[in-house]
């Protein structure tokens, strides 16, 4: 079975580290905040200027001054900052911001991503996803593993306008969890009950598959 | 003699000097942050071919978007433009040109306009579309590339509170963009909420220093919301 979305950000719940600062996409990403694990503490990043993103607000609480990249209102967490978009970006570009989590509409087996515009279809902007990217020690890719169609979203090399090069570390999708290294994707592990010629046939790049590739596994 | 203060008493004054072809730049993410008034008095002007500087261009019928109305936008600068129907309508018919630009670089592009630094070198976006025809260098083994500041006519801001003097204080995240903004522009402009004498707010509370001010005004806001997001009370 492939994962629902809230699964696959179950699963990316599980690579955060006590005391890391995190940027989250929107979409999938943004669910990622749910399954934060109860033994650490992670500070999210929002690039509008807020570093300590709290829960949404009670209806009460709803400020229109308080919001967050997705322009959701919501609150500050306790400790919280507050900063203008040059600091914002600042802290992303500066290798500040431990983990960026996003979406893509493809990825390539040398790490280089397309998540921002489809020519003549999507040209909405890329917002702060650029930066983001060229910035971040460490990024995790969601997105479904094939497109609607059945065409591998994994490429040799991304067709799609790049929103960045040779930057994505790992991947996690509804099929597998995978790591782009020395231009390939090396299969970690597979969706509980998804076998691995699945994954092989719905990947286009260059797979590694070496040994027994576990099954996610999750609480 | 009026010294520092630079308290405006209309919106006709606030704007006074604004001519087709300028360059404006505006504060504000979305919808949050956005200097309501004074857009509204851009668009009863009624001055064309303007080339806007800001990260979004507002929804149909609200924010820089109302500018869109009367066709008075030729050119916009901003990293995302996805709330606004007209706007890619505009867009596709070629009646309007925009220059996407990732978010960091927008804000850098600011402050460093702002502070006389007339380019910079920055990683984002190297490899994809924004850096076509841009020079590309390498530092310590990693391309860079470069990337142009800028400056404006105007720089039209929204703060929370000002003191006569234009020494600002921002409010939560509608500071966003609006204290980058504020450096660039040879005439910046300042709708506020609250206008306090000066003292009254802590010089170490104060976000943007009163020099890069040139005009305060009092303006209401309706601070209308894109997306409200609520969790349950208990």
């Amino acid at each position: 079975m492939s994962l629902s979305r809230e699964q696959v950000a179950k699963r990316v719940a599980q690579e955060l580290q006590d005391g890391y600062y995190v940027n989250l996409g929107i979409g999938i990403p943004t669910l990622v905040a749910n399954y934060v694990p109860d033994d650490i503490e992670v500070m999210l990043q929002s690039e509008n200027g807020l570093l300590g993103m709290g829960q949404f607000p009670t209806e009460d609480e709803v400020d229109a001054d308080m919001i967050n990249a997705g322009k959701e209102t919501v609150t500050a967490a306790t400790g919280a900052a507050i900063f203008n978009s040059a600091e914002s970006f600042a802290m992303i570009r500066g290798g500040h911001v431990d983990l960026t989590v996003l979406g893509a509409f493809e990825v390539d087996q040398n790490g280089s991503i397309a998540s921002w515009m489809i020519p003549k279809k999507l040209i909405k902007g890329m917002g702060g996803a650029m930066d983001l990217v060229a910035g971040a020690q460490n990024i995790i890719v969601t997105m479904t593993h094939a497109n609607k169609h059945g065409e591998s979203k994994l490429l040799e090399s991304c067709t799609l306008p790049l929103t960045g090069v040779n930057c994505v570390k790992k991947i996690v999708t509804d099929l597998a969890v995978l790591e782009v290294k020395d231009g390939a994707f090396h299969l970690l592990e597979r969706a509980p009950g998804v076998p691995v010629d699945e994954i092989i046939a719905k990947t286009a790049g260059k797979l590694i598959v070496e040994g027994d590739i576990p099954e996610m596994k999750f609480d | 003699m009026a010294g520092f203060d630079k308290v405006v008493s209309s919106y006709e004054e606030a704007m006074h000097g604004l001519k087709d072809g300028d360059t404006v730049i505006a504060g504000g993410f979305g919808l949050c942050g956005i200097p309501e008034g004074l857009i509204a008095e851009i668009k009863k002007q009624g001055t064309k071919d303007l080339t806007v500087v800001s990260n979004n261009c507002g929804v149909d019928d609200f924010g820089l978007g109302i500018l869109l109305q009367d066709k008075q936008i030729k050119k916009i600068i901003a990293s995302y433009v996805g709330e606004n129907a007209l706007f890619e309508q505009q867009l596709l018919s070629g009646e309007i040109d925009v220059e996407l630009t990732p978010q960091g670089t927008l804000a850098e592009k600011m402050r460093a306009g702002g502070a006389g630094i007339p380019g910079f070198y920055t990683a984002t976006g190297y490899g994809t579309p924004v850096a076509e025809g841009k020079e590309v260098k390498e530092f310590n083994g990693r391309p860079y590339i470069l990337e142009e500041s800028i400056t404006g006519e105007f720089a039209i801001v929204k703060a929370w509170k000002a003191d006569r003097y234009g020494n600002l204080v921002f409010r939560h995240t509608a500071m966003n963009f609006n204290p980058l903004a504020a450096t660039a522009g040879k005439i910046t402009v300042v709708e506020v909420e609250e206008i306090v004498e000066p003292g009254e707010l802590s010089p170490s509370e104060i976000h943007t220093p009163g020099i890069y001010v040139n005009r305060v005004i009092k303006g209401s806001f309706e601070k209308r919301i894109e997306r409200v997001t609520t969790r349950p009370s208990k």
